[in-house]
């Protein structure tokens, strides 16, 4: 029985991406009323009410627990449940951070209304992707966030950093987009179904296992690019390296959370492991992504220069502590393991979002780019480093917030499930990590500046937008429990 | 609440002072750090009152206990539980005695950044506070890594010349050793499978205790036990710390500022031989009977060899540095006699040395802060003209050699005593490594006299261009308050021996280590 919009009250259920939507249509036309309009608190301000709107209303519909039974809207297409709404939490908390600090950032550049806007649509098609239950609307939510996401890397079109890499993410994007659909096609042809569980249902592993294998394959070929994984990570430092600092911190967190959400939900609910580990064994392959991922992109940020390239190559290691969440699957232990991944993914959220925004505020300042330049930077700015220090510690994982607890939740869980290794391997990688994290923390606290060091400004929005993520931060340590109940109870609806 | 009270009055402090401007930065801390310091003398006043007793671990009544579910792990619940019994609260006390007399000892040598480094001082006093006080691994454990941060700033900002490598190997050090230890414990719990049901500290050590742990993949209990057992050791030895482990120490102390050091080897190595009681010697006493002798060599070693070392240095704030590995080696030793006296006396060394060190510490600041050297060939002959800082630097040397009437005295005898009653090596073996470890005594007598010889007494030389004048008021004042507080737990040990025997009464029943 297909199941219209506006069928019962179901369709509540999609208030956050509504609203999202609306939010992008109303920044669009504020700027067709006044074209190239500049009115900053305007367009900022609308741009973060959205995002905070969209947010508490996903935390109410969590809170009211109406996620626990997956609402299934137009015909199944899309889902709404306990994941899609924990996902949404996590994507508008950046956003709402993104804009804020964008305030300042975009401050005398043009395309004002067009950045808020293209920010808010790229929100919109991850929410989208999260509720996604059918390859098609996965693939369409998929672009929806990566084609705004395209703009918005080349949106400084005077600076060759960034249309390079806007260029970069774009070619990278559309090749992986079709190596994507092409799988989409093939696991359509061997099981006659699109909408996920009708797939599973679908599934005949002796028909056609080759073709069936393949299309698994680069159905996950398409999550890694989104997801910055290795082998699909050459455009991540690219392009978090030569995007507007806000943008790096949006794609590295909210569009890599929004990579996963669907990878969770895709292979979990259309390829249960149980019935395709013969033909295809993803699982497999996932473990040996998670190690290979966060061993190349620790050692590479080991060894940048730069500290947003650092912190691009850290985020790739991120990724890989992340993929656990499907690598540690079948050890009997899958509510905790997948649960895991979610909440490094919404701590990662406000640490990585926040790192990045310093290095907005720090761009905003014209200091430089390397290590070098950040010295003595705690002697003119305490209040910001200190919020960087927390971001660097926490992602180093020294107990100081949240990014220990959701680490040691996941490498935990990944020995209750018997991947002792997977859990060995992240620790060192871990432990490696304090090593480049710590000489930003050096660098800023420690080392005298070389020459004379000035900060002409204190941005308001960036400032607020930073010391919100570090205050977020450390306060989801002590506030850890119902960011855990809600992940492993998001698992569980997943993994049914 | 009032745990927790501490804890929130001192981290607002960290907060305040970092705010203020740096003109009254170091007077608001001291003015701050008073607060705690009336909070934990108010808690050891009415410590009895609250019927507090026994082992904290060992299932003994705590005093100012809370517990409050915070967040279920997969099978293991965390808990916020904190609590005090008589090991814990002396060292708390002694945590919030030393800092506000850091503080003032930081006024004449901090001259910049005071804000944040006063800010820093408060943070890692709240950090300390809570080691002391939490009893669910994994509440200590990230107070235990807390500690860490300050400090890594402390060093590496205020420091002196090779401030950046002194840092630098601190913080790798320490973060490494709690790494091994982490892993060690983790795997004892995860060893005891369906037993214990959160990270508790006392519920784990009862588990351990009911011969609950079984095998951890393929991994059989017995190894089990002595594999977590040395990952711990070798973890908290770091911070002790004990021999071959202690390179960090000289290069830490050499480098950080008065203050630190003071902090460092007044509170922060307890830290190490605190965690080594609770953890290594109430969770798996069978183990540390059954390595009772590889222990007690370690400890001896530590005295002599760090006493050999403190010998050899002719840099007055080296000296100290090592005379604590071997002060900390007394703490080795008293703990694996597992007695009453022993574990006592070693638990009453912490605090005896934490008030002696810290003095020794900023004695040498004071007299650096006015010559600018601390060579002792630089200077001789400063009794004249600074006669207070020489006298209680005097009085405090005679502590550290254990002389009567002095808290390193009752210390020390106490562990003596433990050890040579020690039945936990067979015949007279912990009594003979005694023996050696007495000859430590001689040794720290002599670099000490020596040192004080060469340096305080005879005629008066300076080889630097400084005036050397009386110290400031507020650079004696901590330094006469400490030689008194030492005097005070020399005269009267009970003050805190009283409440230290009680807590370790049980733990010396369940080895049968003797009396």
């Amino acid at each position: 029985m297909a199941q219209a919009l506006g069928a019962g009250a179901d369709w509540t259920a999609m208030a956050p991406a509504i609203v999202l939507a609306l939010t992008a249509l109303v920044l669009l036309l504020v700027d067709s009323i006044t074209p190239d309009t500049s009115n900053r608190p305007l367009l900022a301000g609308l741009s973060t009410l959205g995002a905070v709107v969209a947010g508490a209303v996903a935390v109410l519909l969590l809170v009211s627990g109406t996620g626990d039974e997956a609402i299934r809207l137009y015909d199944g297409a899309l889902v709404v449940d306990t994941m899609s709404l924990f996902f949404t939490l996590i994507f508008t908390s950046v956003t709402a951070l993104v804009c804020v600090a964008s305030y300042d950032y975009m401050k005398g550049r043009p395309y004002q209304a067009e950045f808020y806007s293209l920010v808010i649509l790229a929100a919109t098609g991850m929410t989208l992707m999260a509720n996604s239950n059918s390859l098609a609307t996965v693939f369409i939510s998929l672009e929806l966030a990566s084609l705004p996401s395209y703009a918005l890397v080349a949106i400084l079109k005077k600076n060759r950093g960034s249309v390079e890499a806007g260029l970069k993410y774009f070619l990278i994007g559309a090749l992986s987009s079709a190596i994507f659909a092409y799988g989409i096609s093939l696991v359509y042809g061997v099981t006659g179904h699109l909408q996920l569980g009708r797939v599973a249902s679908n599934l005949n592993v002796e028909a056609l296992p080759g073709i069936l294998g393949v299309g698994v394959l680069m159905v996950l070929g398409g999550f890694a690019f989104k997801t910055a994984s290795v082998p699909f990570h050459f455009w991540a430092p690219e392009a978090y390296e030569g995007a507007p600092a806000p943008i790096s911190a949006f794609l590295s967190s909210a569009s890599k959370a929004a990579g996963f959400a669907v990878a969770f939900r895709v292979f979990v609910t259309a390829f249960p492991i149980g019935d395709v580990a013969t033909t295809v064994d993803w699982v497999l392959a996932f473990q040996i992504l998670a190690v290979i991922t966060m061993t190349l992109g620790n050692f590479a940020a080991a060894t940048q220069d730069k500290v947003k390239r650092m912190l691009a190559y850290s985020s790739i290691g991120h990724a890989g502590y992340v993929l656990i969440g499907l690598a540690a699957l079948t050890g009997g232990n899958d509510d905790w393991v997948m649960g895991g991944a979610m909440m490094h993914l919404l701590v990662y959220g406000f640490m990585n979002t926040g790192a990045f925004l310093f290095i907005a505020l720090v761009e905003n300042w014209g200091v430089g780019r390397t290590f070098e330049d950040y010295n003595g930077l705690a002697t003119k700015a305490p209040i910001a480093c200190v919020a960087m220090t927390v971001f660097m510690f926490n992602l180093a994982g020294l107990p100081i917030g949240a990014g220990f607890m959701s680490k040691y939740v996941l490498f935990g869980a990944a020995v209750g499930a018997g991947f002792w290794w997977l859990a060995a391997v992240g620790a060192v990688n871990s432990a490696l990590s304090l090593f480049y994290y710590s000489r930003v923390v050096k660098a800023m606290w420690i080392e005298e500046p070389e020459g004379e060091l000035t900060i002409r400004s204190t941005p308001t929005g960036l400032y607020v937008a930073v010391l919100a993520a570090a205050a977020a931060t450390v306060l989801l340590l002590p506030a850890f429990s119902p960011v855990a109940d809600t992940a492993i109870n998001a698992a569980l609806t997943l993994l049914g | 609440m009032m745990i927790e009270a501490l804890l929130a009055v001192t981290l607002l402090s960290a907060f305040v002072v970092f705010l203020a401007p740096d003109k009254v930065a170091g007077k608001l801390a001291f003015v701050l750090s008073l607060l705690p310091l009336g909070g934990s003398l108010w808690m050891y006043s009415s410590f009895e009152a609250t019927g507090a007793q026994g082992n904290a671990l060992l299932g003994g009544t705590l005093a100012f206990e809370t517990m409050a579910k915070w967040v279920a792990i997969g099978p293991y619940a965390l808990n916020w539980h904190v609590g005090l019994d008589g090991i814990s609260l002396p060292l708390l006390v002694l945590t919030t005695v030393l800092t506000p007399l850091s503080i003032l000892a930081a006024w004449t040598p901090v001259q910049s950044r005071q804000s944040q480094f006063y800010g820093l001082m408060l943070f890692m006093e709240m950090s300390l506070l809570g080691v002391f006080s939490a009893l669910d691994f994994f509440v200590w454990f990230i107070f235990w890594e807390m500690v860490l941060v300050p400090m890594y700033f402390l060093i590496g900002v205020w420091g002196g010349p090779r401030r950046k490598y002194a840092a630098i190997k601190f913080f790798v050090y320490t973060n490494v050793a709690s790494l091994v230890m982490f892993i060690g414990f983790i795997a004892l719990v995860f060893g005891l499978g369906d037993s214990v049901t959160s990270l508790d500290l006392p519920a784990i050590t009862t588990a351990l205790n009911n011969g609950e742990l079984s095998g951890l993949g393929g991994i059989d209990a017995n190894t089990l036990k002595v594999v977590a057992f040395f990952a711990m050791f070798a973890g908290f030895g770091v911070k002790v710390p004990i021999v071959p482990f202690h390179t960090w120490l000289p290069d830490a102390h050499v480098e950080a500022p008065t203050p630190v050091s003071i902090m460092l080897a007044g509170v922060m190595l307890k830290m190490g031989t605190y965690a080594l009681l609770r953890f290594n010697f109430t969770m798996l006493p069978g183990v540390a009977k059954d390595f009772a002798l590889i222990i007690a060599i370690v400890a001896v070693v530590s005295v002599i060899y760090g006493a050999m070392l403190a010998l050899a240095q002719s840099d007055l704030k080296r000296i100290v540095a090592y005379s604590s590995v071997s002060s900390m080696g007394y703490v080795i030793l008293g703990l694996v006699a597992y007695n009453m006296y022993g574990v006592g006396g070693a638990t009453f060394q912490m605090i005896a040395h934490g008030l002696i060190s810290g003095l020794m510490f900023m004695a040498v600041g004071v007299i650096y802060n006015t010559t600018h050297t601390r060579m002792v060939s630089d200077m001789s002959g400063l009794a004249d003209k600074m006669p207070i800082t020489v006298a209680v630097f005097v009085a405090g040397a005679f502590g550290y050699m254990g002389l009567p009437l002095m808290a390193g005295f009752a210390a020390e005898f106490f562990i003596f005593v433990g050890a040579f009653q020690s039945t936990v090596l067979a015949g007279n073996t912990l009594a003979l490594f005694t023996g050696a470890a007495m000859f430590g005594i001689v040794i720290v007598a002599g670099y000490l006299l020596f040192a004080m010889q060469r340096t305080l007494f005879g005629p008066f030389r300076l080889e630097t261009d400084y005036e050397v004048g009386r110290a400031d008021f507020h650079d004696v004042a901590p330094l006469v308050v400490l030689i008194l507080l030492v005097i005070l737990l020399g005269v009267q040990p009970d003050i805190f021996y009283g409440m230290i025997q009680d807590s370790v009464r049980d733990m010396a029943l369940i080895t049968g280590g003797g009396h």
